[in-house]
């Protein structure tokens, strides 16, 4: 039971201890060989998942969609991603004349790269983990932002109208929905007193290794807002303003192929998956669970998250531009700060330590009781900020009735003699 | 400390290395036929009209505007929310402040249109 459940762990150590054994007279050329071969390691995993993981995709957004999806290729279709990959590496690749090439080529690259590159702070299970800085989330956040570089170098230098707009409208999108994620992240590192996403996950653990009380029951109008800004961020529909096939063709994508765009859809997904591994770490208390080994535990969990994005992806009609910018910043900025304004006063008021609660007064309470006081506290937040949300809402409806209604009757009177 | 931030180093120019890998074998394995209708910038079958890198909407700069002032916000929490337990309930009403100040520049905004789509 024990060598099953720490079996990645055992093997990496393994692994290590053998390196060192062979470079043992050089520690620097040992250090660097065990970093690249994790590197190369959690590199492949993220590789492998994208190809699962556009197989899953296509086949249960067709099933919602009352289709069957892939299933010519191989048994069950299952070998589709591996022909979807022949086809991307043999096609031929175009830059266009008037391209910027140097932006042009570099930029899928740069979002391949900077997508990979946050699976190095990811903890999968216990002790595996590329690297546990102790400024994890921050670091997700900052290599999150990469992929908007990527994304305008790829729409400016393609130089191309639709390309160019495609890139205005991510960054604009990407940008706004970094917000309302900061805001909900920073009140989950308040409670849990750490930016290490292995403290994170200590935290919603019991001493003894059992699960405790996760995040989500904590803070569940945080994570709601961070699974919307989470799709948001990744530009999954409903939020796929960026390659509104109808609109802009394909947005900032539009004049790729062949690998490059492989390279793309590749960032796309792994963003996604990391996207949900980090909602699994920051929310659903990471890889603790009883039973199951941990990394079980945790694929499973992300799993769950991952097939609510293509739930979503299955059931909603992308959204307007404008609804989509009012969404944020009328909405769940707002609303996201005077939720950590709040959780800021009640942590303080009930803290769970008793050092801090001697030390600046407050009722000390145990963990169960501070979470149903944020628990209570996020649910009216939610309810009044939906209700008066609602209220606004019905206001503009009856304005644009009322202003199509004049115009109307201004035509009649226009046309009639 | 160092090699943790080492780790981060190695992980970008692995998977730099490993994509560019990618990148350069298709090169030698797909076909490679250039004319010049293909390497038109493609624009529904017509040949575009002026200059792509022309002015942009200034409502892109405005939320661009909106969006640092709440970055620089998280950049001061985040250490913060670190040092939370250690704080005076003094201290946590100014961050609280702080921020209504921050939601109050948000409100201006909002009234001044900033945040509207037309």
């Amino acid at each position: 039971m024990d060598v099953i459940s720490n079996l990645l762990k055992i093997l990496s150590d393994f692994v290590a201890d053998l390196i060192r054994s062979i470079l043992g007279f050089s520690p620097f050329l040992a250090d660097l060989v065990t970093m690249g071969l994790a590197a190369v390691v959690l590199i492949t995993f993220a590789a492998l998942s994208f190809m699962g993981l556009t197989y899953v995709e296509r086949k249960v957004v067709a099933r919602i969609q009352d289709r069957v999806g892939p299933n010519q290729a191989g048994p069950f279709g299952l070998l589709q991603p591996l022909a979807d990959g022949i086809k991307m590496f043999t096609k031929e690749d175009t830059t266009p004349a008037s391209a910027d090439r140097w932006v042009y080529n570099l930029a899928p690259l740069v979002i391949a790269v900077f997508a990979l590159a946050s699976f190095a702070v990811i903890p999968l299970a216990p002790g595996v983990v590329g690297t546990d800085l102790n400024v994890g989330v921050f670091y997700l956040l900052a290599i999150g932002s990469g992929s908007i570089i990527a994304i305008l170098m790829a729409g400016w230098g393609s130089n191309n109208k639709y390309a160019l707009l495609g890139a205005f409208r991510t960054v604009a999108q990407l940008v706004g929905y970094e917000v309302p994620m900061l805001l909900n992240i920073i009140a989950v590192v308040l409670i849990a007193g750490s930016m290490s996403l292995i403290d994170i996950i200590n935290h919603q653990t019991l001493a003894d290794g059992n699960p405790g009380i996760p995040h989500i029951v904590y803070l569940p109008l945080a994570a709601l807002v961070f699974l919307i800004s989470g799709i948001a961020e990744t530009a999954r529909s409903p939020f796929d303003l960026l390659e509104a096939e109808s609109e802009i063709v394909a947005g900032f994508h539009v004049e790729y192929s062949g690998m490059k765009f492989a390279l793309f859809f590749l960032g796309e997904y792994v963003n996604a998956l990391a996207v949900s591994l980090v909602f699994t770490v920051l929310f659903l208390g990471g890889y603790a669970g009883p039973i199951l080994p941990p990394y079980v535990w945790m694929l499973l969990k992300a799993a769950v998250v991952i097939f609510i994005f293509m739930w979503l992806r299955g059931t909603l009609p992308r959204v307007r531009i404008d609804q989509m910018h009012a969404l944020n910043w009328k909405f769940l900025v707002p609303m996201s700060t005077v939720n950590l304004i709040l959780v800021m006063i009640a942590v303080k008021l009930f803290p769970t330590s008793e050092a801090a609660a001697r030390a600046f007064g407050g009722i000390l309470v145990t963990p169960a009781a501070q979470a149903l006081i944020l628990f209570t506290l996020n649910i009216i937040v939610l309810l009044v900020s939906l209700s008066l949300a609602s209220r606004a809402a019905r206001k503009q409806r009856l304005a644009e009735a009322e202003l199509l209604e004049r115009r109307r009757a201004a035509n009649m009177a226009a046309v009639a003699p | 400390m160092r090699t943790d931030f080492a780790f981060v180093g190695v992980m970008l120019v692995t998977a730099a290395l490993l994509m560019g890998v990618t990148l350069i074998a298709a090169s030698f394995l797909r076909p490679k036929k250039p004319n010049k209708a293909k390497l038109d910038t493609y624009e529904c079958g017509m040949t575009t009209v002026g200059d792509t890198w022309v002015q942009f909407r200034v409502q892109y700069y405005v939320l661009a505007l909106v969006f640092v002032l709440f970055d620089i916000e998280a950049i001061l929490l985040f250490p913060i929310a670190v040092a939370f337990n250690s704080l005076t309930l003094f201290a946590v009403l100014n961050v609280v402040l702080f921020i209504i100040v921050l939601l109050i520049a948000l409100l201006y905004a909002w009234r001044k249109g900033a945040l509207e789509w037309e």
